[in-house]
């Protein structure tokens, strides 16, 4: 390991910028001519529109148009669509209703976008949205999803009966059900995870800009696939096709998987730059925000853990209602299907699994992938069941884990994933350790001692990530393959310039990336520059989600460099008249190994341009173009311990102790690797303690739509984490790397609750763990 | 936020003339509720007479135990005065908790009980300390200034200059915040002296501010954070919302007022 190669704790080359105030958001982008868009959006969660007055708005200053939905339709503007189809157990497909981007006929939450008016400035604009006369016919609505499935609730979709969008199940249900006959023991649990908002520090923006000379549009967007979104906005919604339309995502604050999908806002407002003549912009404020961005979560499921009388898992059935929303986004059908039911094996040896999971419609903003997306519903499903039966079971939660824990790899799951690496003992060895987990009972007396009740729990989590071997995706629904791309263009004075279809957002791609290649070729990071997020200059990709960029991303920069190492020998070669055989790369120099014939790095990148002595036949030039499917999904798995004080006069939880300890395979750059870890346990503290959306049940009006009801993890509600890492690396890509920027919102949640459970004494806790609950569920155990 | 205009007054009977003179005015005097009200468009006055760089308003004076604090005193003002500190410390912690450093250099104690949001922290430390509140005509007790949420005894333009008090021989506040706008879900400031001992609650009650009598006899009876234990705190006229139902904020209001009590 160098200085600033593969396992150096590199400071990120991106921070500068953003710690200066010199990042260039898309709300940053303005352009000769930009008028400002305001959107006119339903006040209520279910409604019938009976007719849009625009004249008052359209006669306001500054207003260059009122735009609805019937113009749209009549354009050919299509439908917002649902990217992964999944069959009902009856073998149906899902019963998708119509996403229209501006409602016309029916609005279905609160939030939904009706019109666009776009002005001089936002202030006109605003003034000119309320000015819009929109008469409704009131219907009822209903939010929560295990209610919106009886009988005689309001309709959402004419095309899902009851508003059932399907009923799906995975594994072997009649071996699950002979397993609980015959078990020993059954846990039984009702759990319910949280709907959870991102917010993410940059609200979503876009600018739609058309170009009638060049017939060409470019939209700016906040995006986490600037190329998903191109491919999306010209094949479904007949926006323009993919060669006039380019799609940039600039820096971009922050995404947590809200910036995967296409919303209405970027089709509408290029639709809206087109009917106009002018570039438009939106930015959203953060009441839009809390409203339309997709929430994650929001699943209610029973689930059933049975045991033989020696303690071993011998079955697990897991029924699930998975709230999807008002409408089905991008990926909304895939998280509470094939990103959830697939992880309920966890790390335990389970010889039989059934899950059923119903997704519904609910008068909500639509739920889709949120950091973790199905893993952490998955995992806080096992983790407090096991919890909770190692206490109904009277035995330690340490050893009823170790007893059923995988130990031999591959393993296949009864739930299609196939673990291929992985030492769960070796993570819970160091998190013991660094708990100092023996010495718990003496800190329980002395905080007893102090009136403070003090828990402690765990997590032994497992995720997938490196999404995903293209076929097998495919096989399962996906609509699109989920391999990444990477072009390495080395210029003719040696430096660096890499194209990647990956998208960072906060992950510090533009560091890591330069790593491997400071570490491969030996030339100084700087001499690097990492290149993304604009589809005219970057091949097509697929971007950032599920803990991907590192093993599926750098794996396609790999197989570039290997394309690029494999020429540059051949030059070398040619000019030290060696073998190519011989040829090392060390230090930015190309040497024959054994002698002292040596060429820069620089020298032989020139000759591929000046091509005036390459070996016969050989193309000028050193740019190599590599696309890389992976093999299989890869496993990062870990163990989370934390320790908790619960004030039992008021139910406030005090986090005294949070143990991580990971394993990603191999690291490129700790430091980065542990803020990835810090920021997803913050998350996952924010889903235990704080975090909940809130719709009215009897109107679907959001109720946490501001910072003063909706509560976001702050400084002073975390402790240090103590982070360490155990590595077994991946087998499927070159790196050997699993991936690391889901696991702390995954492992962390259960690891809390159980602590406070512990603490309190009473199973029967809920998410977020409010001082309230805690005190409440303090109190019915004394 | 609509477009207003923007007055800066230079002394009390600027502002009253400024205030008068326009259409549909407001006071602002640190707009720390006002500003993010109107930026969600749910206020829209037409003028804004700001009162915070008015001289006479501001500053904390202490004689004897008598204490004045100006109305356009910020609460980092009000936090860090060292004369106010050696006086009643209790009043300075309080005001070091509300918010965050922005609002604490921005927001003020005259703003503050203006508006007399139910959950802001000054109103139960003047019903405590049994304050007067000087305005440009009167003199208010606090006991008649807190007439329910978000109203007072302000009549329209007046303006508070000042609040008034005799410093207690102690005081005492403890507040349980919302977990996430951290504004006081329970907050209880307690006070024993001359007057007797009293016990003032926001946060909690329906109606805002409000005495809770049980409380105040059982520590008139024996000054401990233990007397409160076998006082029962009736939840029937207490707030109940998303965070908190009446029972939990009846069972914060015994436990805060034990907290303020060891911390006097």
């Amino acid at each position: 390991m160098g200085v600033e190669g593969i396992g150096a704790r590199v400071a990120r080359k991106e921070d500068k910028r953003f710690l200066t105030g010199k990042g260039r958001y898309t709300d940053d982008m303005t352009v000769p001519g930009m008028k400002y868009a305001f959107f006119v959006r339903s006040a209520y969660a279910h409604a019938r529109i009976l007719s849009i007055d625009t004249a008052a708005a359209e006669a306001m200053p500054g207003i260059i148009a009122v735009l609805g939905g019937k113009q749209l339709q009549a354009d050919g503007i299509g439908n917002l669509i649902c990217g992964w189809m999944i069959h009902s157990k009856d073998g149906s497909p899902m019963k998708m209703g119509a996403w229209r981007p501006l409602a016309h006929e029916t609005v279905r939450y609160v939030g939904d976008a009706i019109a666009i008016v776009v002005a001089d400035s936002l202030s006109e604009a605003r003034d000119a949205a309320e000015a819009v006369v929109v008469e409704y016919e009131v219907l009822s609505a209903v939010t929560q999803a295990s209610l919106a499935l009886a009988d005689g609730q309001p309709q959402i979709h004419p095309e899902a009966a009851n508003n059932i969008i399907f009923d799906w199940q995975l594994g072997d249900g009649d071996a699950t059900d002979a397993a609980l006959a015959r078990a020993a023991h059954v846990t039984e649990m009702k759990i319910v995870n949280n709907r959870l908002s991102p917010n993410p520090m940059e609200p979503r923006a876009t600018l739609g800009i058309y170009d009638d000379a060049e017939d060409h549009y470019t939209c700016y967007t906040t995006s986490q696939n600037p190329h998903v979104a191109r491919l999306v906005m010209s094949a479904f919604y007949n926006v323009a096709p993919e060669n006039k339309l380019r799609v940039i995502a600039p820096d971009v604050g922050g995404g947590f998987g809200s910036k995967i999908y296409i919303y209405p806002e970027e089709i509408v407002c290029l639709w809206a730059s087109k009917k106009t003549g002018v570039p438009v912009k939106w930015t959203s404020d953060r009441t839009e925000a809390f409203l339309t961005d997709a929430h994650g979560r929001d699943h209610e499921t029973t689930v059933k853990m049975a045991f033989d009388a020696d303690h071993r898992i011998i079955g697990l059935k897991v029924d699930t209602i998975a709230n999807i929303g008002a409408y089905m986004s991008l990926f909304s059908s895939a998280t509470p299907t094939y990103l959830y039911a697939t992880l309920l094996s966890g790390q335990y040896d389970i010889p039989a699994i059934h899950a059923n999971v119903r997704a519904v419609y609910t008068n909500t903003a639509p739920v889709d992938a949120y950091r973790g997306a199905g893993r952490p519903e998955a995992t806080y499903v096992m983790e407090r069941t096991i919890e909770t039966a190692a206490r109904e079971l009277g035995v330690s939660p340490v050893e009823l884990r170790r007893k059923n824990f995988i130990r031999s790899f591959p393993h296949q799951t009864p739930v299609i994933m196939n673990y291929d690496a992985g030492d769960f003992d070796a993570s819970l060895d160091a998190a013991l350790a660094a708990s100092d987990y023996a010495g718990f009972p003496a800190r329980k007396a002395a905080a007893a001692a102090r009136g403070m009740k003090r828990g402690i729990g765990m997590s032994c989590y497992i995720e997938a990530c490196g999404i995903a071997p293209s076929a097998a995706v495919g096989s399962l629904g996906a609509g699109v393959g989920l391999w990444e791309s990477a072009e390495v263009r080395v210029n003719a004075v040696g430096t660096i310039e890499v194209l990647t279809g990956s998208h960072s957002h906060g992950q510090g791609h533009e560091t890591t990336f330069a790593q491997l290649i400071a570490d491969r070729f030996g030339v100084p990071m700087d001499n690097v520059n990492i290149v993304h997020g604009d589809t005219d200059k970057v091949q097509m990709g697929m971007g950032t989600y599920g803990s991907r960029s590192g093993a599926v991303g750098m794996s396609a920069i790999v197989k570039a460099l290997d394309k690029v190492e494999a020429k540059a020998k051949k030059i070398a070669a040619h000019l030290m008249e060696a073998d190519e055989s011989d040829i090392v790369i060390e230090n930015g120099e190309l040497k024959v190994a054994g002698t002292d014939k040596t060429l820069p790095w620089f020298q032989v990148a020139l000759a591929a341009y000046t091509a005036h002595n390459l070996p016969s036949g050989m193309e000028p030039g050193l740019k190599e173009t590599a696309f890389y499917d992976p093999s299989n999904f890869t496993f990062p798995a870990g163990c989370y311990i934390c320790e908790v004080e619960v004030d039992p006069e008021t139910g406030k939880t005090q986090i005294v102790q949070f143990v991580a300890a990971d394993d990603f395979g191999n690291i490129i750059n700790p430091m980065i690797v542990e803020g990835q870890v810090h920021g997803g346990i913050a998350q996952g503290i924010g889903q235990a303690l704080l975090e909940a959306v809130h719709y009215d049940p009897a109107n679907g009006q959001l109720i946490t739509a501001s910072y003063m009801d909706y509560a976001m993890p702050r400084a002073d509600d975390l402790p240090s984490f103590q982070l360490s890492h155990q590595t077994t690396p991946c087998p499927s890509n070159p790196l050997g790397i699993k991936g690391c920027g889901e696991a702390g919102a995954i492992g962390s949640p259960p690891a809390l609750i159980n602590a406070i459970t512990d603490a309190i004494g009473n199973n029967d806790l809920s998410m977020p763990a409010t001082p309230q609950k805690v005190w409440l569920a303090a109190n019915v155990a004394h | 936020m609509y477009a207003t205009h923007y007055h800066r007054a230079s002394s009390v009977q600027d502002a009253l003339s400024l205030k008068s003179a326009a259409e549909d005015s407001r006071y602002l005097s640190g707009g720390m509720t006002l500003i993010a009200t109107m930026k969600q468009r749910l206020a829209a006055p037409t003028d804004l007479v700001d009162l915070r760089h008015v001289e006479a308003m501001k500053g904390v004076t202490v004689a004897g135990r008598t204490v004045r604090i100006g109305a356009g005193t910020t609460h980092y003002d009000v936090a860090s005065s060292a004369a106010l500190a050696g006086v009643c410390p209790a009043i300075c912690a309080l005001a070091s908790h509300i918010g965050d450093p922005h609002v604490r250099h921005m927001g003020t104690i005259g703003g503050s009980i203006a508006n007399n949001d139910p959950a802001a922290d000054y109103p139960s430390a003047l019903l405590a300390l049994d304050a007067v509140i000087v305005t440009d005509r009167r003199e208010i007790g606090a006991a008649d200034f807190f007439t329910g949420l978000f109203e007072t005894a302000l009549v329209e333009d007046e303006i508070v200059t000042a609040v008034t008090f005799e410093a207690p021989e102690k005081a005492g506040y403890a507040k349980f915040p919302n977990p996430a706008s951290r504004y006081a879900m329970t907050g209880v400031f307690v006070t024993k002296g001359a007057g007797g001992v009293r016990v003032a609650v926001t946060g909690a009650g329906s109606d805002g501010v409000f005495r809770h009598a049980g409380l105040e006899q059982a520590l008139s009876a024996r000054w401990s954070p233990d007397a409160v234990a076998g006082v029962a705190v009736d939840p029937s006229n207490l707030m109940a919302d998303l965070h908190a139902s009446a029972d939990y904020r009846a069972n914060l209001v015994k436990v805060m007022t034990k907290r303020a009590v060891a911390a006097a």
